[in-house]
């Protein structure tokens, strides 16, 4: 017997599926951030359902801090080869080379991607952009609507959003403005890991327990590499560790994790006492509206 | 926990009545706050002179709602059992952030009004119970906070319960429930308390895991907007699917199988459902809120903004709209508006032909009006430039609700909802004027 029902991640994915549809046949010229973590390539994955058996219409943008781990670049690369679509890259460590950007002092440039997303979107001329953002994250996200007005200078006016009602979807917007789109607003990190399952969807290899060497530091495990030295002070040594984020190397911290599957990480994700970003972002804990800050500037 | 069902709630009452503790309290006690964010709320709570967490700080999400204390927008929040998955709009309550209630209960199952128990029912009860019954919201549960400061008084509770049932026959509410709660204490909202030994029914949490779903698709006429027209003409792997075309879309309501007569609207042309495809492969059957891609035995005209609908008991289609709007802009609507109208997956152009009236709330009541401002509802005659295919929102809050925006800088300048789903024209008429109206749109859903 069918029971007439969805089940949540049907629900959530059915929901995706329709904004993805509305705005591709709303807009000129959508795009999708891509940056091979896994809320991402769970909206691409979402892409392709959306407009099977045509091809995904739209090309995927990619901000490369050129901090990023090799093994996710490498994933990045064979997916769009798999899936045929466009992809392109917006690349911070351009900026910095020829001055337009200068490097920070604590050396992260998850910071720094604003301004070439921003450049990227007026020099294509994007009206809709993809991004995989979820309520659940953040405070400042909690706020967030599905499709989100972004004025001339890519700015975020939280005070001053369109209500949005029912499934209808308001993507109007003047020329030099464009929409922000986060097709999974609604999901949380346990419902993004239960579709992982699911639909079988192959992540970067980080995001399951390898040996790595690492190194504390405010309490979050870093990779020692080329771009996160270890201080004088900080001890470095092999440890077995997943990612829960994938960002910049250089400020996204692994969690000593013996979680190998898709399951052993549902159960570890389902039994976490800390959130993903807690856990993981050093540029989230800069201060209390941090998120918001960058997001008012363009942020994703 | 379990690949239960997704069921969406809005929140609706005041900073003063204990909301955002209330809902600190249900994503604490369901374990949906992680260690970091309580400790961040400690942190605070600590820095403000408090002897225990605040647990309202959990909601606040913009700086210039810490720094002001209060709450601005409708925040979305995530919590889960094993037997469901929840999505929380949290909206501002106060009397004139009505935008945000109206926001929040379009989409929800359920709306939890909360009074403080020590006030009862008071304007802005009233207030949140019309705009559930406005919105068709299927369930409300009358959350009495602070019955710790009214010492845990079975006869106040039931006094209180008494007059919201009335209230809620009186408004259409189809199904309302009345729970005592402390949400600074806990009592009643996740667990049971043992103060209020004369209450035998369910904590908040268990009636929201247990309040039915929505209709039964089964139960209701098959309505399917078109959005996109998929055709694969480009790419690599194109070759087998070069003649392939199809409708997608999200199923609005009702089913439909394959072999079955479709009419597609505003056309009227009638055809037969060839297939039902998705990337997972082919289906039966499809329903509300499925996002299938439905292939038609012949070659149509039909193009995003199209319905599909089964030939008996289509909706109207019609280039003049009865509704009842409520005003979410600063600026006025007055009569002769020029605007655009966003009505499933179709915009077209409309203009006000009349404004017939201003909704009072408290009680509900008609009065005539010129114009409507910020948070105003109101019932207006408009008119389109094409013909839109729409059900009474009384029948369908999918294919019954549309949006006016404004051309111009693009704002979302009202919801609006086909029809008359107060009944406000009813109230208004003699009981015998009303009998011989056409359509009863204030007829509930089998």
């Amino acid at each position: 017997m069918t029971a007439y029902v969805l089940d949540g991640v049907e629900a959530l994915e059915s929901e995706g599926i329709h904004v993805l549809r509305e705005v591709a046949a709303e807009f000129e010229r959508p795009v999708l951030l891509f940056s091979g973590g896994k809320d991402s390539v769970v909206m691409l994955h979402l892409a392709r359902k959306a407009f099977w058996p045509a091809p995904v219409p739209f090309p995927v943008l990619h901000v490369d801090t050129g901090h990023n781990f090799p093994e996710v670049l490498a994933y990045r690369d064979a997916t769009v080869e798999r899936l045929d679509v466009r992809l392109l890259v917006a690349d911070v460590g351009s900026y910095v080379a020829d001055g337009r950007l200068r490097e920070r002092a604590d050396g992260t440039r998850n910071p720094l991607q604003t301004v070439p997303l921003l450049d990227a979107i007026a020099e294509h001329r994007f009206d809709a952009v993809f991004g995989g953002g979820r309520r659940d994250e953040e405070k400042a996200r909690a706020k967030e609507r599905i499709l989100s007005l972004r004025d001339e200078f890519g700015q975020w006016d939280p005070r001053n959003q369109r209500p949005e009602l029912w499934s209808l979807y308001n993507g109007r917007h003047r020329p030099g403005e464009h929409v922000r789109v986060f097709p999974l607003s609604n999901w949380t990190e346990l419902d993004v890991w239960r579709y992982v399952r699911r639909e079988r969807i192959e992540l970067p290899p980080i995001y399951f327990a390898h040996r790595r060497r690492v190194f504390l530091r405010d309490g979050m495990w870093l990779a020692e590499g080329p771009w996160s030295r270890p201080r004088p002070d900080e001890e470095v040594a092999e440890r077995t560790v997943r990612y829960r984020t994938v960002g910049d190397m250089s400020c996204t911290g692994a969690v000593l994790s013996e979680a190998a599957s898709v399951d052993e990480v549902l159960t570890e994700v389902a039994a976490s006492s800390l959130t993903e970003r807690g856990a993981t972002r050093a540029d989230d804990r800069l201060s209390e509206a941090a998120m918001e800050d960058r997001k008012r500037e363009g942020y994703f | 926990m379990g690949d239960g069902t997704l069921l969406r709630l809005a929140t609706a009452g005041s900073v003063d009545d204990g909301k955002s503790t209330l809902v600190g309290r249900l994503l604490h006690d369901t374990r949906s706050v992680l260690a970091d964010q309580l400790e961040a709320v400690e942190r605070v709570s600590r820095g403000r002179g408090l002897d225990r967490a605040d647990l309202a700080l959990l909601t606040d999400g913009l700086r210039a709602e810490r720094e002001q204390g209060i709450t601005i927008d409708v925040a979305y929040r995530y919590f889960a059992t094993t037997r469901r998955s929840f999505v929380l709009a949290d909206c501002p309550g106060h009397v004139q952030y009505t935008r945000n209630t109206v926001t929040g209960a379009s989409t929800a199952d359920v709306v939890v009004v909360l009074v403080d128990g020590r006030n009862g029912v008071v304007e802005q009860t009233r207030r949140h119970l019309a705009v559930a019954a406005l919105l068709r919201v299927p369930h409300v549960a009358l959350a009495v906070n602070k019955i710790d400061l009214v010492g845990y008084d079975q006869a106040w509770v039931t006094a209180i319960a008494k007059e919201v049932a009335g209230l809620a026959e009186e408004l259409g509410v189809p199904d309302v429930r009345t729970l005592p709660v402390s949400a600074l204490d806990g009592d009643n909202v996740v667990t049971r308390s043992e103060r209020t030994p004369w209450y035998d029914g369910p904590t908040l949490l268990e009636y929201l895991e247990a309040v039915p779903l929505d209709a039964d698709p089964r139960h209701e006429a098959f309505r399917f907007p078109v959005q996109y027209v998929l055709r694969p003409q480009s790419g690599n792997r194109v070759g087998e699917h070069r003649d392939y075309r199809a409708y997608a879309g999200q199923v609005a309501t009702g089913v439909v199988r394959v072999g079955d007569e479709v009419v597609v609207l505003p056309s009227g042309r009638r055809t037969t459902v060839a297939g039902l495809d998705t990337a997972d492969g082919p289906l039966d059957q499809a329903f509300a809120p499925q996002s299938v891609a439905v292939r038609l035995a012949d070659d149509l005209d039909v193009s995003r903004g199209d319905l599909l609908a089964h030939p008996e008991g289509t909706p109207a289609v019609t280039q003049d709209l009865e509704a009842t709007v409520c005003w979410l802009a600063e600026r006025e609507l007055r009569p002769g508006a020029r605007l655009l109208l966003k009505h499933g997956t179709r915009t077209v152009r409309a203009v006000v032909r009349e404004i017939r009236s201003r909704l009072e709330l408290d009680p509900v009541a008609g009065s005539p009006a010129q114009s409507l401002a910020l948070n105003d509802i109101g019932r207006v005659v408009l008119r389109l430039a094409a013909p839109v295919a729409a059900d009474p929102y009384a029948v369908s809050r999918r294919t019954g609700s549309f949006l006016l925006i404004d051309d111009h800088d693009g704002w979302t300048l009202a919801a609006g909802m086909v029809g008359d789903p107060l009944g406000e024209e009813r109230r208004r008429c003699p009981p015998e004027a009303a009998t011989s109206a056409t359509t009863d749109v204030t007829t509930p859903r089998p």
